[in-house]
């Protein structure tokens, strides 16, 4: 097992280093100019490129590269051109919200579509499965903007029940029920889309294995409905469902940036959407860095998971 | 008949007649090009599900071509007068939004970038990934496996966060949308082609010709291509369902199609402004025609993949 972890992790240093060059590489992309950009047009040719050469870029792309590269190692990722800080003072606090964010949705997600995947696959052909299965069609299909202000219409404005916006009372800042009331709308927004899949995911594994011989030996041999489906079935069940869960983050992590903006939520993806706007491109890449950096390391973990699920996986990898 | 050819349909005549003992007489045809192509029609004029939702897009996209005809308002002129007027207004049965612009006409012509933002880069990634796929799975050289390797990166990055992340530095606008887009969806529609070539470069009618020394740039663009078109298509369809609600997306942030230039994603956009107002038509009329299309392409692709299942075909 220690070797599978090892060559995961291996091959995981790799994506991450193709990461951060693709993050380099976004900078390259916009068209202009940066120094031009900061100093306006209006700035003299000497000024231009005296900034250049303090920002670096009159050297060669491969060297601006492993120079940005250094940076990153060392927690350095540039300044941001619209607030005077450093990118990683913004961006560290950002990501807390969204990881908390992004942690109850993913929460809400396991909670609700694993059991409602296993019962629809126990259940097939019943009413309880096609209405659930047509639900979580539509659901994948759903915007997420679009869900979220809709439930920001029916929730927070028509009923009245829960905060529009935010991640505190600005008034009266409380703690943890707080965070809670304003922590609802939107991991339902973020979860639902996940949820969809994951729930459909989990009946068409569940559906495959309840048709095995050794389900039907279980319940010949007297074991209780309840204990082939929730203890043998959902337990081989699990890997392939775990796989699909660490894909999802993906979608996770993407539509968080819908959700933040929607619901004003002071995460990554507010950040990365107020930065698009004011064209302060290291924010920007520092946003997308960050939640690539999640994704690959949630990734790592899910196969990591795997494996010990598995046993099969293990042996396969390991030679 | 060249020589070349007659090999390759040895080897899938030998194919067949291994297949049809094995699968008995009624699957022994479904091998052939166009026996499979009628096949799979009638299965998916069978199915009512897919075949509504075809009629829905249909009906949507005939809708936003021939907007002028369908409405006497302009999709960008407003009059404030009714501005936010509701729904079931006199004139304007969809209501007004906030620069009192007709949301039916702002839809039937938003209809238009929507859908085309959303479709055209998927039909121009479509031939190029296919294209790698084929030559990175078939041959399996070392250029390929590379190539494959590095487009294997980009899957760190959330599709979303990529597309948002790309059209943030090229800038908003029709065109840079498309672009962004078509990038974002070059790994997945290029890792499909290449997962399809892979497992169908495995199976015995391609063993069996290259067994006979066929040409192999012709057993890859006669016999293994078709087969992998269709994987892809069927993945293509329910890309387009996804593309449809990213593309609205990128609209509604504000990198995508720039205003006033009506679009399904800048209308939720607008009406979110209003919606704390207690107006709700605005964004949420827009926003259920963005889930409406991407579940109907979803639909079809449903239908077209179980179509395609000889599994589910009766003739």
């Amino acid at each position: 097992m220690t070797r599978v972890i090892g060559s995961r992790l291996f091959s995981t240093l790799l994506v991450l280093f193709g990461v951060s060059l693709i993050v380099f590489l976004l900078l390259q992309m916009v068209p202009g100019d940066p120094a031009v950009t900061i100093l306006g047009s209006g700035a003299t040719a000497d000024a231009v490129a005296a900034l250049r050469t303090q920002l670096g870029l009159d050297r060669s792309l491969p060297v601006q590269f492993f120079d940005y590269l250094g940076g990153l190692l060392h927690g350095d990722l540039g300044r941001s051109l619209t607030v005077n800080a450093p990118v990683t003072d913004i961006m560290v606090p950002r990501f807390a919200n969204t990881l908390i964010l992004t942690g109850a949705a993913l929460v809400l997600c396991i909670v609700v579509a694993i059991p409602l995947g296993v019962i629809a696959a126990h259940k097939q052909y019943s009413i309880f499965d096609r209405a659930s299965m047509m639900i979580t069609l539509a659901g994948a299909s759903v915007p997420v903007y679009w869900f979220g202000l809709l439930l920001i219409g029916i929730f927070a404005i028509t009923l009245g029940w829960l905060p529009t916006s935010g991640m505190y009372n600005p008034r009266f800042p409380g703690g943890g029920g707080d965070l809670l009331a304003h922590l609802v709308l939107p991991a339902i927004a973020a979860a639902l889309v996940p949820l969809a899949v994951i729930a459909r995911m989990t009946r068409s594994v569940m559906i495959d294995i309840l048709q095995q011989d050794y389900i039907r030996t279980l319940r010949a041999s007297g074991l209780s409905t309840s204990s082939v489906l929730w203890r043998h079935a959902l337990r081989n069940a699990l890997p392939p469902i775990v796989n699909i869960i660490g894909l999802q983050v993906g979608y996770l992590l993407g539509g968080v940036v819908f959700v933040e903006v929607v619901f004003g939520w002071p995460g990554l993806g507010q950040q990365l959407y107020t930065s698009i706007t004011q064209r302060d491109i290291p924010v920007v890449q520092a946003g997308v860095l960050f939640i690539a950096l999640a994704f690959v390391i949630i990734n790592l973990f899910a196969d990591v998971a795997v494996g010990l699920l598995d046993p099969r996986t293990r042996r396969k990898a390991g030679q | 008949m060249s020589a070349v050819a007659e090999a390759v349909d040895a080897g899938r005549s030998l194919f067949r007649t291994h297949r049809a003992r094995a699968a008995g007489p009624a699957n022994a045809d479904t091998e052939t090009p166009k026996p499979q192509w009628r096949l799979a029609v009638r299965a998916f004029s069978r199915d009512k599900i897919a075949v509504a939702s075809l009629i829905v897009l249909l009906l949507i996209a005939l809708a936003a071509i021939f907007a002028p005809l369908l409405t006497p308002y302009s999709p960008t002129a407003g009059d404030p007068v009714d501005r936010l007027a509701g729904v079931g207004t006199d004139g304007h049965f969809l209501g007004l939004d906030g620069q009192g612009r007709d949301i039916w006409t702002r839809l039937l012509y938003g209809g238009r970038n929507s859908l085309t933002v959303a479709v055209v880069p998927v039909l121009v990634v479509f031939p190029l990934a296919l294209m790698i796929g084929l030559f990175a799975g078939f041959q399996r050289s070392r250029a390929g496996e590379t190539l494959m390797r590095v487009l294997d990166v980009l899957f760190a990055f959330p599709l979303v966060l990529l597309a948002i992340a790309l059209s943030a530095v090229l800038g908003a606008g029709l065109g840079n949308v498309m672009l962004a887009i078509g990038i974002t969806l070059i790994p997945y529609m290029a890792r499909v082609a290449y997962t399809a070539t892979v497992q169908e470069s495995s199976k015995d009618y391609v063993e069996a010709a290259r067994a006979y020394g066929a040409n192999p740039v012709l057993l890859m663009f006669r016999e293994l291509m078709p087969n992998v078109i269709v994987q892809l298509l069927v993945y293509a369809t329910t890309l387009c369902g996804l593309m449809i609600v990213v593309a609205s997306g990128l609209s509604f942030l504000g990198v995508g199609v720039i205003p006033p230039t009506p679009d399904w994603g800048i209308m939720t956009a607008d009406g979110k402004n209003v919606l704390l107002e207690g107006i709700y038509h605005v964004a949420t009329i827009p926003g259920l025609l963005i889930l409406v299309v991407s579940l109907a392409f979803n639909l079809i692709g449903d239908g077209v993949r179980d179509a395609l299942d000889p599994r589910k075909q009766t003739s």
